[in-house]
């Protein structure tokens, strides 16, 4: 077996620091040595979003990055969305719009849109439906993440 | 845009509302924990070996080298495990499983039936190990020749998948068997012949003034729920088990676990962790006895993960069928006879939903004379698993793509032939038993009456179409226990995984009878040792039966406050009222308690409260769906796609409104994906060739409008609150809408699905050349 790798890298603002096998994924470090399970596995391949992080400022899907590309890097999960005493406002409109019925694909929806609306504060529905199109819901039929992106939109906007 | 129809109103305090769920925030910080979530100390990680073969004999299994490779601690083979008998003598009437296929599935014995059948499984300190010990173990397989489709299976001189399966002609033995020892019959690959009939289908076609007659194929889906499948097991040395695992049933998975192990179900305990989705496909055994099995070897915790490939090729997924439908109807628009042939492959095992299929297919109709004839066919392929609506899709593509040539041919708008012969309460199913009151012409109207019907469509190659479904909805039994808290809260265990928001719908009614707040009702779902029996969220019928549980267990803490009250106030229970959460004795309505004031003084006035319930309820009500779809065809690429939806539902009485429309926006949308991308693609030696994301295209957001919503309120009168269950029969309808939105579009009528660009194109060039000839 190869030998582990001492990795050190930012993950919600904190520093952070592990060990990882240079087979291990991004996903897998953070799951299976950190123990952050809010990062889900749906198909660890690349085609599902479920995984989504993101990292130094691009969304990326996690299992297709490996551990120790993380050196360095500042990365944002859904562990580190929410400020201890309040949701963000796109968790905030999940819950309000329904926008989860299993809820597994939830925190990659969560991390992709909300990558959308800080580059792009108002974007219409076709927006939406194209930049999430990478992440599967089996459950929602998207109509209504798709609205809930849109009203944590003005949430954010008037916010803002 | 949402919308209601309703037939009657009760006014309800809680039910109809629409609170936050209360399992949300866990689920949107990524707190709440699914069935991979699990960390235990000295944790070992699980995988399974699957066949490479579609077919064939397990000649030797040699596990000694990967038990050489360090880091491995223990490897299993179906030796490992109990061996049920699989004969149908030894089933129950009724029986939903036959234990010696499950077993055989979740481990091949003696064969191996499909190409991803698990064979052996080892745990080893990491993953990665793991899967490199899969490769150590040395298998001498006897290839067999695949019997891939229902053509080749159904053949006198096919090859068979079980020497000794048993031909049944019995539908009321979905599980199938094996024959006894003395029975000496050919040996076969159908499993179950039946026929449903009624009235005199000759005379019927006598009656006809149009005739159609058609043949359908469907292709293989698989329910693509984004969770895989993931078990965890822990086996103590005084024999008890604990499994962890996400499941649509924990008393299920610890029943089916317990025989497939060979220990009494008292030695296990399932933990139910959130599940990421189940359509179905989540109600049967394929992990949690072989963590069990590991853990028991390695005796260490080992948690056993499926990756998406094997989740697409040893799970899942719903039936590929073949079924023919002739239909006849007269000038009035009566549709006088209808005769009818499903064939649906139940995989490596029996047990499709041919018998379902064939029973929903009619039921949304007055058809006096009809025959149908079902038969459930083994091929080597993963053993089907239940799918929304298990059954009911294929056969109402079938169906209501032929109403909708019938009434073509004689004239007929779509929604008014349905209206004529639509089923009303009392209409008899064609297996005898009546309707109850359903909401279907309502339904038929509501769709007529939305503006989507009558709105022009205009443009090349657009085409709108409309068709129905029908469901009969499951029920059985479920516990509930709710304890009253001293700040007037309300903790309730109850017995059904959460698949789509079922736990604050089940919360609500405890609210509802209590006249307290959804909020002040803290609802979990207990493990097998927490809350009683509890049969699988299926069947569209956890809302329902647990429902019931709950609607009991607060009638019960009900009882109870009225009775502490009285002893407060030294009267008799008679002369206390309980409105909306107010205590009064009747008469001397200064004395007045409300639930949280009693609730704070329960410890001292007798003791703590607690309602329980325990049903098994009938009533549960069959449901219909319906939906209005737009589609432009892309005649040079053959891409449709879909401009407008709007998806119909007769619901009952929506306890949550938002999860009712996201139940039928979900199954609206599997069904779009059924009907216009979703299927198996297999090689001639029965691989699967698309066991991907990338390649098994599901629909995203980008192929889709919004989904719009009508919720049909008829009550269901056969629940307290008028509810039904509402999750699966959203997705019967889309198929045949689809297709007959092609056929308004193109004049191209499809008969098999996926109507994916390249079918199309064949459909159109195929119909270009008859138009020649
Ligand atoms: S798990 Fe990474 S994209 Fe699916
Ligand atoms: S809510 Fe279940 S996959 Fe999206």
């Amino acid at each position: 077996m190869a030998k582990k790798a001492h990795i050190e890298t930012t993950i919600n603002g904190e520093q952070v620091e592990y060990l990882c096998e240079p087979r291990q994924s991004l996903l897998e470090v953070l799951r299976d040595v950190l123990e952050m399970t809010g990062t889900k596995e749906g198909c660890n391949d690349g085609n599902c979003g479920a995984c989504t992080v993101v990292m130094d400022g691009r969304i990326v899907n996690s299992c297709l990055v490996l551990g120790a590309e993380a050196e360095g890097a500042n990365l944002e999960t859904i562990e580190g969305v929410a400020t201890p005493d309040s949701l963000h406002p796109l968790q905030q409109s999940f819950l309000q719009n329904a926008a989860l019925q299993c809820g597994i694909c939830t925190p990659g929806f969560i991390l992709a849109s909300k990558a959308l609306l800080e580059m792009e504060p108002d974007p219409g529905e076709e927006r939406v439906r194209h930049w999430l199109a990478g992440n599967l819901c089996r459950c929602t039929g998207y109509d209504k993440i798709v609205k809930a992106v849109l009203e944590a939109a003005d949430v954010l906007e008037v916010k803002g | 845009m949402a919308t209601t129809t309703e037939v009657s109103s009760t006014e309800f305090n809680v039910v109809g509302t629409r609170p936050i769920r209360h399992d949300g925030t866990e689920k949107v910080t990524g707190r709440a924990r699914y069935s991979a979530d699990i960390q235990l100390p000295g944790l070992l990680h699980g995988r399974v070996l699957r066949s490479p073969h579609a077919h064939a004999r397990i000649l030797s299994i040699d596990t000694s080298k990967a038990l050489d490779l360090p880091g491995v601690k223990a490897v299993v083979t179906s030796a490992d495990f109990a061996k049920p008998s699989g004969r149908v003598s030894d089933l129950t009437e009724g029986a939903i499983h036959n234990m010696g296929f499950m077993a055989n599935n979740v481990m091949a014995g003696e064969k191996a039936l499909y190409k991803g059948h698990a064979v052996a499984a080892v745990a080893a300190t990491s993953p990665h190990i793991a899967e490199e010990a899969l490769g150590l173990i040395d298998i001498q397989y006897e290839v067999l020749p695949p019997v891939l489709t229902l053509d080749v299976a159904m053949k006198d001189d096919a090859p068979v998948l079980h020497e000794r399966l048993a031909s049944l002609a019995n539908p009321g033995l979905r599980p199938g068997g094996l024959k006894d020892d003395d029975d000496t019959g050919e040996a076969t690959n159908i499993a179950n012949h039946f026929v449903f009939e009624s009235g005199d289908i000759e005379q019927g076609f006598k009656e006809a003034d149009v005739v159609v007659e058609r043949e359908f194929d469907t292709a293989s889906v698989h329910q693509g729920y984004i969770e895989p499948h993931a078990a965890t097991a822990v086996w103590n040395a005084d024999g008890n088990i604990t499994i962890w695992c996400s499941s649509q049933g924990q008393f299920a998975m610890r029943d089916q676990t317990a025989r497939l192990v060979g220990v009494p179900v008292s030695k296990i305990k399932v933990i139910p962790m959130e599940i990421g989705g189940g359509f179905g496909g989540k109600t049967i055994v394929y992990l949690e006895p072989v963590a069990a099995a590991l853990a028991k070897k390695s005796g260490q915790p080992v948690k056993v993960t499926m990756s998406r490939t094997d989740v697409f090729q040893g799970t899942g997924p719903t039936s590929g069928t073949h079924i023919r439908v002739k239909m006849g109807a007269n000038k009035e628009g009566k549709i006088t006879a209808v005769d009818a042939t499903l064939a649906y492959e139940s995989g490596a095992f029996p047990g499709s939903p041919a018998i379902p299929g064939s029973l929903c297919m009619l039921s949304a109709y007055e058809v006096e004379n009809a025959r149908v004839e079902g038969y459930d066919v083994v091929v080597n392929k993963p053993k089907a698993a239940a799918y929304r609506a298990p059954g009911s899709p294929a056969s109402a593509f079938a169906a209501e793509s032929v109403i909708d040539e019938v009434a073509g041919k004689l004239g007929f708008d779509p929604v008014d032939f349905r209206m004529l012969n639509g089923a009303r309460e009392g209409t008899r199913r064609i297996n005898g038993v009546r309707l109850p009151r359903i909401g279907y012409m309502e339904l038929l109207q509501a769709a007529k009456d939305h503006p989507h019907y009558s709105a022009p469509l205009e443009g090349p190659n657009r085409g709108r179409g409309f068709a129905t479904g029908f469901w009969g909805n499951g029920t059985g039994p479920a516990s509930a226990v709710a304890s009253v808290n001293s700040d007037g809260s309300v903790s309730l265990v109850e017995g059904s995984p959460d698949i789509g928001g079922n736990r604050v719908a089940l919360a609500m009614q405890v609210a509802e009878v209590l006249g307290i707040a959804a909020e002040d009702v803290k609802p979990a779902i207990g493990d097998t040792d927490s809350v009683g029996f509890t049969s699988n969220t299926g069947g569209s019928g956890a809302t329902f039966k647990s429902g019931w549980a709950c609607y009991e267990a607060a009638h019960d803490i009900k009882r109870q406050m009225i009775e502490r009250a009285a002893k407060i106030w030294e009267a008799s229970p008679e002369d206390v009222s309980y409105t909306d959460g107010v205590l009064t004795h009747n008469s001397d309505p200064e004395l007045k308690l409300t639930f949280r004031q009693l609730a704070a003084r329960l410890n001292a006035t007798g003791g703590p409260i607690s309602g329980r319930g325990n049903v098994n309820p009938r009533g549960q009500g069959p449901a219909t769906a319906g939906c209005i779809v737009d589609v432009e065809v892309d005649p040079d690429t053959g891409k449709v796609e879909i401009l407008r939806f709007t998806t119909l539902q007769d619901i009952g009485k929506a306890i949550h409104p938002s999860y009712v429309e996201g139940q039928m926006q979900g199954g609206a949308v599997q069904g779009i994906g059924w009907a216009l991308n979703e299927e198996y693609v297999y090689n001639d030696r029965g691989e699967m060739s698309n066991s991907s994301f990338l390649d098994y295209r599901m629909p995203t957001s980008l192929d889709l409008p919004m989904i719009d919503t009508v919720m049909v309120e008829v009550p269901n009168p056969g629940h307290p609150f008028g509810m039904k269950g509402v999750g699966e029969v959203a997705i019967v309808p889309p198929m045949p809408a689809i297709a007959n939105a092609i056929h308004n579009a193109i004049g191209v009528r499809m008969t098999s699905l996926p109507m994916s660009p390249g079918n199309i194109l064949e459909a159109i060039w195929s119909q270009q050349e008859d138009g020649k000839a």
